[in-house]
């Protein structure tokens, strides 16, 4: 598996981060990898409590520079 | 002779073009410049009007104009889509097999809903995305009698404002008819909270409790059992309805997928200066870009004005003036006689207000100054 998939959703306030990471992850195969990044703070708690309730596979979650960086495997 | 096509002829192509019809009148007079659009209608929906066609406020012959008649005079405009983009030639081939070769090229075919996408949502939901699904929702609405009403929002999807608008609408509908104690409203949405805005979330949220509107969160629709009549989430969730009401999940147009531009036909766009990405000359304005803001026709309206400034500036002084900064403006109609709005950019989020006729006024106000607003008049 190369690089993951980068979905830059900073300085999105609508839809927003979630909101586009919803919508790759509907794009993507399932065991491909994914990262959003955000500069909402918000996106921190939200992504990683919906790609749990999913189901998917949160891999790393992390803050940068006021960058949060958020990488998820599909798994279904 | 400088050329610039556009592709796309709704909102965001009839503005931009009208607008560098106006900045470079003299370089058109003079045969320097040539602005061709071509499109896929002769005519021009003003798409907002699905909302009102679905509650019977507006019929679907007041949604059209002639396209002709909205551009300025020197503007080249033929009917006749464009099938392939050959962007290593600069050249575009139209479905009749004319090539159009161009200096810039810009991209707006806009964005379509897409409710095949999700098992059972084309047969057993309604939504108000084409004519025809408007006119079916307001005869659905006609005859309820009563029920529980669910309200299910597809990602991703065109003008963000309409699942609370229909819902807010539809409350107001039904108290009209004055069977609103027998209507149950289940709004579900996509997210952890009431609308991508937060503080339009919030403030949907009062006015939800308010009006005694239930709602269910991080809800994605996966499929709808139109035997049962039970939607099903991704997150697990089953949702029995009487009448389903769907904003459809939405994608690019087919010629963007079949010529590979963009996956889900969403074209990478650099969001300040809506170049393509890779692609120098060639820009991308409104629905079709893959940019992480709304898909409304307020975007399109300010790329396409400081795509405007950048094109002529491109074409006089050979580099662009200024960048896009991400503005959009959405009214948002809190029920059949109130509205709010909510503005914002890259960095400022909205802060909407409380809701009042004033503003609901002005919003049936722009359902007809629309036509006046993409001649460039306004
Ligand atoms: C029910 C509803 C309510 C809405 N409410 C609002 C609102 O309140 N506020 C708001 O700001 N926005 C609203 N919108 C959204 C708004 O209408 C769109 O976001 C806007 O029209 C997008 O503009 P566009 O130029 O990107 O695409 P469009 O206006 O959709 O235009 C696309 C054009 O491309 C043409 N085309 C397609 N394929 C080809 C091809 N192969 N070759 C050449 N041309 C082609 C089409 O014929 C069309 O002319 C609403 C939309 C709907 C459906």
């Amino acid at each position: 598996m190369g690089t993951p998939k980068q979905v830059d959703a900073r300085n999105s306030f609508c839809p927003g981060p979630l909101m586009e990471l919803i919508a790759a992850m509907k794009m993507a195969e399932v065991g491909d990898e994914l990262e959003i990044l955000s500069s909402d703070k918000g996106s921190a708690n939200d992504i990683p409590e919906w790609i749990n309730k999913v189901g998917h596979a949160l891999l790393e979650s992390y803050e940068e520079a006021g960058i949060y960086h958020i990488r998820v495997r599909k798994t279904k | 002779m400088k050329k610039i096509v556009i592709v796309g002829g709704g909102t965001g192509g009839t503005i931009l073009a009208n607008n560098l019809a106006r900045r470079l009148a003299p370089e058109l007079k003079a045969s320097e410049v040539r602005i061709t659009l071509l499109s896929a209608s002769d005519k021009h929906m003003y798409q907002p009007g699905l909302l009102y066609v679905a509650f019977g406020r507006m019929s679907s012959q007041d949604l059209y104009q002639d396209q002709a008649s909205l551009l300025a005079p020197s503007i080249v405009f033929h009917v006749d889509p464009v099938k392939t983009f050959d962007m290593d030639n600069n050249r575009v081939v139209t479905e009749s097999g004319v090539s159009h070769d161009y200096d810039y090229l810009v991209i707006c075919t806009g964005s379509r809903s897409n409710p095949e996408s999700v098992p059972g949502l084309a047969e057993y939901a309604n939504h108000v995305y084409t004519v025809e699904a408007a006119e079916q929702t307001f005869k659905s609405l006609q005859q309820f009698e009563g029920g529980r009403i669910v309200i299910v929002t597809g990602v991703p999807h065109k003008c963000p404002m309409v699942p609370l608008e229909l819902t807010f609408m539809m409350h107001d509908y039904f108290r009209d008819r004055g069977i609103l104690d027998k209507v149950e409203f289940y709004y579900t949405y996509p997210i952890g909270r009431l609308h991508s805005l937060e503080n339009v979330g919030k403030w949907a949220q009062g006015e939800f409790d308010q009006m005694g509107i239930n709602y269910e969160t991080l809800f994605n629709v996966k499929e709808i059992d139109g035997q049962k009549r039970q939607v099903h989430s991704e997150e697990g969730s089953i949702v029995d309805y009487d009448l389903l009401i769907s904003v459809p999940p939405h994608n690019g147009m087919p010629v963007i997928l079949e010529n590979a531009l963009g996956a889900g036909g969403w074209i990478p766009t650099n969001p300040a200066t809506l170049q393509m990405e890779g692609r120098e000359k060639v820009f991308v304005l409104g629905d079709t870009t893959n940019i992480p803001i709304s898909k409304a026709g307020s975007t399109a309206h300010y790329e396409a004005e400081a795509l405007g400034e950048n094109l002529a500036a491109l074409i006089r002084q050979g580099s662009m003036v200024r960048i896009y900064d991400g503005k959009v403006f959405c009214f948002i109609e809190a029920g059949k006689d109130r509205a709010t709005y909510a503005s914002f950019d890259y960095k400022n989020p909205p802060q909407p207000q409380p809701p009042t006729q004033m503003i609901h006024w002005f919003k049936l106000a722009y359902n007809k100054l629309y036509w006046n607003s993409v001649r460039g008049l306004l």
